[in-house]
């Protein structure tokens, strides 16, 4: 006698504790191994992108804290170094060295999450993550104290800076950053010596590296895939061609791998911080920008390496004060396009940890 | 640093092989006639000194009497990049043959340059709206969008 066996479809979200905000999958299950999955998006769907053609260049700043918010400053650079790019504003070297302070500070804020909750969906619930928002709250009391926002920052400006750093800053800001490696060698050590972790994390989600290429991949998900591609070297804005500093890849492109890229990017994050506290310049925060910008009619691409990968503002320009076509190269989404070919084949109980691993905000995939 | 490749060498290079395939070179972009897409694009993505082999992102442009999508094409190896360009003048349903086959990472950016822009995208695996429900009416990224 044959027994009849039949998939079925398992819905997770768009509510859901592992799913890092209103994003839904549809898992078609051969028992409790995954046929198929289908993301749906478009819950936290705002028109970003068509808000920012009713709003001036400055206004649109606002909407980026909008996007990856847990990467607001990040979001702010792109956009200000986009609009710059079209207009041909050159940025005072301090408020550059400030932004790649901010920016690098931002970075090990978004890691610490993206860590954290990887563990969270493993199921160590919470007690890790706790962790990271202890020393992820540090670096919101730094950035409270430049610009009065934990959250949405709304700090750089086009040609600059909203304020310049306040006195108790830097002390601050060094006795983070001296704190730091310790704290991050203390998490590595319980977590990648951690017996259940390497079993959940090792060879599990393996992202090829011809894959990952093939399907825009960026940030930690390309480098944990193998391909040393950092727009901070690759192609260094701002001035990060004046610092010291690696670009860690992963081997096999798995969870851990992923995992890896993170925790060594935040320790290279500190070491530049250092060199550019050490660097900083005394001087002006803020390029003579005219009130209401009106860039000449033209094009231009600004694009950095965000916390989760290459984050880029395409800008139209008809002359007016307004962007004519504002176009947002979101890395969360593009990073998405690896999920089907990471979890078809793979049990269930893995598919979360995978899709932790690739570190999305939805924020940032649904605009 | 990520060297913008000059238009008028690739066009030349793109010529020798596909005549009539640019319309249009300028800096540093391409506009690649429409039917000439994919040959031209397989091209840039195989021949080994260009090696086109990551796609950084797809938007279009909603330019009125015309639609332009946009392809920003890098190579890692090389760390070099290009702007490629299509045009469709047709409003009423301006196709554009996809690019999913060569570069995957095209899939969901297709999808939503359908969702918000109204361009379809022949060969698609797996083309329908993205962020708005099936129902919606229009597209809002288009110019005569009326917002409600």
């Amino acid at each position: 006698m044959t027994l009849k066996t039949e998939t079925f479809v398992l819905n997770a979200g768009p509510q859901h504790p592992s799913t890092h905000g209103v994003f839904r999958m549809l898992f078609t299950l051969d028992g409790e191994v995954i046929q198929d999955v289908e993301p749906i998006l478009g819950y936290l769907h705002r028109g970003i992108e068509k808000l920012a053609e009713g709003l001036n260049y400055t206004q649109d700043i606002v909407f980026t804290d909008r996007l990856d918010y847990l990467a607001s400053m990040t979001n702010n650079q792109a956009y200000v170094m986009a609009v710059e790019k079209l207009v041909g504003i050159q940025v005072p070297e301090r408020a550059e060295y400030l932004r790649v302070i901010m920016a690098e500070l931002m970075r090990i804020a978004s890691h610490l999450m993206a860590v954290g909750f990887l563990l969270n969906d493993l199921g160590a619930f919470m007690t890790p993550l706790l962790y990271m928002f202890r020393e992820r709250e540090k670096i919101l009391d730094l950035f409270d104290m430049v610009c009065g926002q934990r959250l949405t920052y709304n700090y750089m400006r086009i040609g600059g800076l909203s304020h310049d750093i306040p006195e108790e800053f830097l002390p601050a800001l060094k006795k983070f950053i001296d704190s730091l490696p310790g704290f991050i060698a203390e998490y590595d050590q319980l977590l990648a010596e951690n017996e259940i972790m390497l079993i959940r994390t090792k060879n599990v989600g393996i992202l090829p590296r011809e894959s990952a290429i093939n399907c825009s991949a960026a940030g930690p998900v390309l480098r944990g895939s193998g391909v040393k591609w950092d727009v901070r070297k690759a192609n260094p804005y701002s001035i990060y061609d004046r610092f010291n500093f690696e670009v860690p890849i992963g081997t096999v492109g798995d969870v851990y791998d992923r995992y890896r890229v993170r925790i060594e990017e935040m320790k290279q994050s500190t070491r530049i911080i250092k060199q550019a506290i050490e660097q900083l310049p005394q001087g002006e925060i803020q390029a003579k920008v005219p009130r209401v910008l009106r860039p000449p009619k033209g094009e231009a691409y600004g694009y950095i390496e965000g916390p989760k990968g290459e984050l880029g503002f395409y800008l139209v320009s008809d002359g007016s004060a307004n962007p004519y076509r504002l176009h947002i190269r979101p890395p969360s989404l593009i990073n998405l396009t690896a999920l089907r070919d990471l979890l078809i084949g793979v049990k269930i109980a893995d598919a979360m940890a995978i899709f932790g691993s690739i570190d999305i905000c939805v924020g940032e995939v649904d605009r | 640093m990520t060297v913008a490749l000059s238009a008028t060498e690739i066009t030349a290079k793109i010529e020798a092989e596909f005549p009539g395939s640019i319309a249009e070179a300028s800096n540093n972009s391409i506009v690649v006639e429409s039917e000439f897409l994919l040959p031209v694009a397989s091209f840039l993505k195989t021949t080994p000194e260009l090696d086109f082999n990551y796609l950084s992102y797809i938007t279009a442009v909603d330019y009125q009497n015309y639609f332009e999508v946009v392809y920003h094409l890098v190579s890692l190896e090389h760390n070099q990049s290009l702007l490629m360009r299509v045009r469709c003048t047709a409003r009423d349903n301006p196709t554009v043959p996809s690019v999913v086959s060569l570069w995957r990472g095209a899939d969901f950016q297709e999808r939503e340059i359908y969702d918000l822009m109204g361009i379809s995208f022949t060969g698609h695996p797996n083309l329908k709206r993205i962020f708005l429900w099936d129902g919606f009416q229009g597209h809002p990224l288009r110019k005569d969008f009326k917002q409600q």
